[in-house]
């Protein structure tokens, strides 16, 4: 067989397994592309009655016309909405609810994004201890802050505590994972970890010390909460999470590469160690905003983008705008819940979407029938 | 047509010197093998080629231009590709999304897929003979389907220049032969490291053998693979012939019969034979 020279180029006989065996990938079934213009038609259409909704029920209930004639009496004036109701419409619910849209919308692009660049499909916006950081500051304005009535302290407040800690974990666990003046993502992850702890035990060493009058206060915060809102708390967080989704979108293919493994990626034309690095800064200045104004949200960030990706697959073209759709309207529905479900108690977040969420995924999980596509996929196996 | 040429190449890592001063010259669509044993450093020579590592010395020159410095990793990736070993993806991507990354180097950021580079997708597909599994997940492939999909995704760069990495792994005889026989069919400059000899003899123009991260000897099938080398470098005993269909080099081999353990042999004998 003298090998063929240039000319025709040849080709590899078929693979074996017969085109009516070869099971198709259950989210391409309908073709991926549908299946993501289905997602994201359902999310849109979803997300303006959501948000309506969890305006409209409350303490006071107040009924969605009245809601929606409030809000465009804001935007575009000649509102007819009784003073009390607007007060509690556009003064208190409506910053709320957005907030916590944009929280959860922050921290499920952050969850998708973090999975992706650390390559394991645990990782969460606070795995990089950047949460741990934020607590401890936080806990400590919250408990040591009654103390100082001037000064440094209550000028910043809690969130500016929080995001100062959390920015500060961040820059120990990047310079602690740095290896030959590279990120190395194992070395990253572990540092993360180890750092997290530390600062944990801390945080419930203040915890410990407080009053019990206080601990509520802490607790809430840990677990997080979007009661706080107004106007003014929405604007930094709203400006950076549309600005960091719209740039990590802008990145969507170099992530694709990514996932690959840093030497195909590499082989594809991404500058790994550089793009590795802008992420990481990216979702640190997301996490960091989201955290400042909402405490310690958990689950949305490392389940949103699971949900995503067992319904339209992995490609972070799609993956980004859904999972920050998706990610936004379960936090409001948290939220919502929270607010009602225990009247006049309040749930805080965490409990909420850990409770409502982990049976929706587990049903995800066992209906996909697949859990191999959260698995790390350790190489290849199997016989042909 | 690329000349595709390692100049002096030096690779350390944690201070250890994986390869050292490696020269190779691939000229203008020719396949050139690159064979050594086991920790020879053949991968990390590859690597600084698709640019995963980056030479500590020496410069990668695409025809004479060197990569590192005047080329962005986008502009080299879209001449050089590469067939790799490593197999991680921590999700699952259908095979066709995998496939259409090999379009990543010629996209811009906001450019969407367009038609023509699904029509490439689908004829690289064709040509891997996988056709029907556009739709299937990556993860539920064999290993054979896997370097299929892979190469697959290289075609798809539309390379001027193909690395290959140990590229026959996994796959059954029939297939190393066609999968080789289809790289050389492109008439592209090829660069692979090859662990099996008679592969290597029957495929490439030139070779090189590396061990311990340095070239010791470069020439065609004939002039490299003779048996002192071949005993040298790889530790066995080769049998030269001509294969009966193609005419190239083949090789038989067996063992170098272990020196230490004959005299023992024997020394055990003659004690017996006392007894």
């Amino acid at each position: 067989m003298p090998p063929p020279r240039a000319g025709t180029v040849a080709t590899l006989g078929p693979a074996r397994g017969t085109p009516s065996a070869v099971t198709v990938a259950p989210w391409a079934a309908h073709g991926p592309r549908n299946t993501f213009l289905l997602a994201v038609v359902v999310l849109l259409v979803a997300t303006p009655i959501v948000l309506v909704a969890a305006v409209s029920i409350g303490a006071a209930a107040i009924s969605p016309a009245d809601v929606w004639s409030s809000i465009l009496g804001h935007l575009v004036g000649g509102g007819h909405t009784p003073p009390i109701d607007d007060q509690i419409i556009w003064q208190v619910r409506t910053p709320r609810v957005l907030l916590a849209f944009v929280v959860g919308a922050g921290l499920a692009v952050t969850g998708a994004v973090l999975q992706a660049v650390v390559g394991n499909p645990l990782a969460d916006p606070y795995v990089l201890g950047v949460s741990s950081g934020a607590s401890i500051a936080a806990v400590a304005v919250l408990t040591l802050g009654g103390v100082a009535t001037t000064g440094l302290l209550p000028t910043i407040g809690v969130s500016g505590a929080a995001f100062a800690g959390a920015v500060a974990t961040l820059v120990l666990v990047i310079a602690l994972g740095r290896r030959q003046g590279r990120l190395d993502p194992h070395r990253l992850l572990l540092a993360g970890v180890a750092i997290g702890y530390l600062l944990q035990a801390g945080t419930s060493f203040l915890q410990l010390r407080v009053g019990s009058n206080q601990l509520a206060a802490v607790l809430f915060w840990l677990l997080g909460t979007v009661s706080g809102a107004d106007w003014q708390k929405l604007r930094l967080p709203t400006v950076i999470v549309l600005a960091a989704t719209v740039w990590l979108l802008a990145q969507a293919r170099q992530l694709n590469a990514l996932v690959l493994g840093d030497e195909a990626a590499a082989s594809l034309g991404v500058s790994v160690s550089r793009l590795r690095a802008q992420l990481l800064a990216v979702c640190a200045a997301l996490t960091a905003a989201v955290i400042s104004v909402a405490g310690g949200v958990t689950f949305v960030g490392l389940v949103a983008p699971h949900c995503v990706r067992l319904l339209i697959g992995s490609d972070h073209r799609r993956l980004l705008p859904v999972a920050a759709l998706l990610g936004g309207v379960f936090l409001v529905l948290a939220d919502l819940v929270g607010r009602v479900v225990a009247r006049p108690m309040e749930v805080p977040l965490s409990i909420v979407t850990a409770v409502a969420g982990v049976p929706f995924f587990l049903l995800l999980l066992r209906r996909s029938g697949r859990v191999s596509r959260l698995s790390t996929g350790a190489g290849a196996g199997g016989g042909s | 047509m690329t000349r595709l040429r390692l100049d002096g190449v030096g690779v350390r890592i944690d201070q250890a010197l994986i390869v050292h001063d490696v020269t190779v010259d691939c000229a203008p669509g020719t396949f050139v093998g690159l064979v050594g044993p086991n920790g020879s450093g053949k991968s990390t020579v590859l690597k600084t080629v698709y640019r995963a590592v980056a030479p500590t010395s020496g410069a990668v020159l695409l025809d004479e231009r060197n990569m590192l410095r005047e080329l962005t990793s986008r502009r080299s990736a879209r001449q050089v590709a590469a067939l790799a070993q490593e197999h991680s993806q921590g999700f699952d991507f259908t095979v066709a999304e995998i496939v259409a990354a090999g379009r990543t180097p010629h996209k811009n950021r906001w450019e969407l897929t367009s038609a023509a580079d699904r029509r490439i997708v689908a004829d690289a597909l064709d040509t891997v003979g996988m056709p029907a599994y556009a739709d299937r997940a990556f993860t539920s492939l064999s290993g054979g389907e896997k370097q299929r999909v892979l190469l697959a995704r290289a075609l798809v760069q539309e390379p001027s220049v193909l690395v290959l990495d140990e590229p026959t792994n996994h796959l059954d005889i029939a297939t190393q032969l066609s999968l080789l026989a289809l790289v050389r069919s492109l008439g592209i400059t090829v660069l692979a490291a090859l662990h099996d000899l008679n592969l290597a003899a029957a495929f490439c123009d030139r070779l090189y053998v590396l061990r311990d991260g340095v070239v010791v000897r470069t020439g065609d099938p004939w002039e490299v693979l003779t048996p002192d080398l071949v005993a040298e470098v790889f530790g066995v005993r080769a049998h030269r012939g001509v294969h009966p269909v193609t005419g190239r080099l083949h090789l038989a081999f067996s063992e170098i019969p272990d020196r230490d353990e004959k005299a023992l042999k024997e020394r055990e004998l003659a004690t017996e034979g006392n007894i």
